[in-house]
């Protein structure tokens, strides 16, 4: 360490050339987010810069990704068995839900052939786990493990075991960064599953609460209503759970009433998501194409 | 920033450390009250120990923190450049202060390194709830007087022995 008083001496020229380098790099700071605002302009940097910080991300999550897999080495017989026995039972229930489902996949394959429209094919998912790091605290954004290297593009939906979850805004390598449906800045189109009642579920920022605010005082709409992902916008794949609405207040006087919805997914425990891909043959507007990254 | 050549790796490890405490998982509780790390960190060194880490360091690392946040790039580079160029600028004359003078120095330092930010964030849109916005300047002046008092005794404890 150095002692203070060694820089008395190095003032007069070097204090002016520490205000030119300031403005330079400010200038360069200036330049950088304007490019960036503008959205794409600067990909190719941070994709380079995202490789760069990776090291750092891992660290972070290392800890607490050993942790994880040290839980699994000590666990307790007594409570691999229970857990053993809850899984056995939960798949039983699921069983005999997909007996039915082949069934109804069938009977609404022939409906569609009948109505003559596009049949919805499978979609193509993969696993990928959450990094545990901690990203601006007013958004709702987080890393996933996979980047361009596993085929992710920006835009791709994100589900978990429950229902929708988010979808990826930027790619890197190794890397991507994903943002929540309750993100303030996002929007998810949803349609009521009862009765096919289109609307939009706007984020609040808080990840046990959705938005509705686009439904009139008139629409038919009640507390624990599912709400499912509408396909809409070509963004997330029709047909899954959202959210479930906990809230209806009908506002006299204002056009539209306010309508609070609860998340299915678990969005702030989850810690592995799948990543979808929407198959080829389904219609996709030009958008949503225009910004896959192959 | 080793330009003496010797001991580069001190402080390296000092802002590697510094982003790795930026990024790492809090309870959602005390999440808002997460001091900017990086920027006590390069505060304390400039005030303390000038050119130490010059504009270029803050600048870097500014970057590394617009990735490792998923803001927009340049936006704590700004913010950084800016509150490290002011504490170098005037250093042989806030050097003199008393330790409550700068502690208040720091606040201001801090509390503009926020602003520059939330400015940022209102230019592009990003709506950011206020008052939590200045909790950081709260925790990270106290932090800034643990490390003076740390550091502080631990050089001087250095020096007796010698």
């Amino acid at each position: 360490m150095s002692a203070p008083g060694q820089f008395i001496g190095g003032q007069g020229r070097g204090e002016t050339s520490l205000g030119a380098r300031f403005v330079l790099l400010a200038i360069v700071c200036l330049a950088l987010m304007l490019l960036d605002h503008q959205e794409s302009h600067l990909a190719r940097l941070r994709q380079g810069l995202s490789v760069v910080v990776y090291p750092i991300q891992v660290l972070v999550d290392l800890p607490f990704a050993s942790w994880q897999s040290m839980r699994g080495w000590v666990t307790e017989r007594e409570l691999l068995l229970a857990e053993n026995e809850q899984l056995k039972r939960e798949r039983l229930g699921v069983n005999f839900r997909l007996q039915r489902l082949d069934a109804l996949e069938v009977e609404n394959q022939r409906l569609r052939e009948l109505l003559d429209s596009t049949a919805v094919l499978g979609h193509r998912v993969l696993i990928a786990q959450i990094l545990a790091v901690d990203l601006d605290p007013y958004r709702q954004r987080f890393n996933l493990d996979r980047g361009l290297a596993d085929g992710v593009y920006v835009g791709q939906a994100l589900l978990d075991a429950d229902g929708v979850v988010g979808q990826v805004v930027e790619v890197g390598p190794l890397t991507a960064e994903a943002v929540l449906i309750t993100d303030a800045d996002h929007a998810v189109p949803v349609s009521v599953n009862r009765n096919g009642l289109r609307t939009i579920a706007v984020g609040t920022g808080d990840s046990s609460r959705l938005r509705l605010p686009y439904l009139t005082n008139s629409a038919d709409i009640e507390v624990g209503d599912l709400l499912v992902s509408s396909g809409l916008g070509g963004v997330f794949p029709s047909g899954y759970p959202v959210g479930r609405v906990i809230e209806v207040r009908i506002r006299p006087g204002q056009s539209f009433a306010e309508v609070i919805a609860k998340p299915v997914s678990e969005l702030d425990r989850d810690q592995e998501v799948l990543l979808v891909w929407t198959d080829e043959d389904e219609p996709m507007p030009p958008t949503a194409r225009l910004t896959e990254v192959p | 920033m080793a330009r003496s050549g010797h001991n580069w790796l001190t402080p390296a490890l000092t802002l590697m450390a510094a982003l790795v405490l930026s990024v790492l998982p809090l309870p959602q509780v005390i999440a808002p009250f997460r001091p900017d790390w990086v920027a006590v960190v390069l505060l304390y060194s400039s005030l303390i120990a000038p050119r130490r880490y010059g504009l270029l360091t803050a600048f870097w690392m500014g970057l590394a923190l617009d990735m490792l946040s998923g803001a927009l790039l340049g936006q704590h580079a700004l913010a950084l450049l800016l509150i490290v160029y002011l504490s170098q600028h005037f250093h042989l004359r806030i050097r003199v202060f008393p330790v409550s003078q700068l502690a208040l120095t720091v606040v201001v330092l801090l509390a503009l390194y926020e602003f520059v930010l939330f400015w940022v964030d209102g230019v592009v849109g990003r709506t950011v709830p206020l008052i939590e916005r200045w909790a950081p300047v709260v925790s990270g002046t106290l932090l800034w007087a643990l490390v003076l008092v740390f550091v502080e005794r631990g050089r001087q404890a250095a020096a007796a022995r010698m």
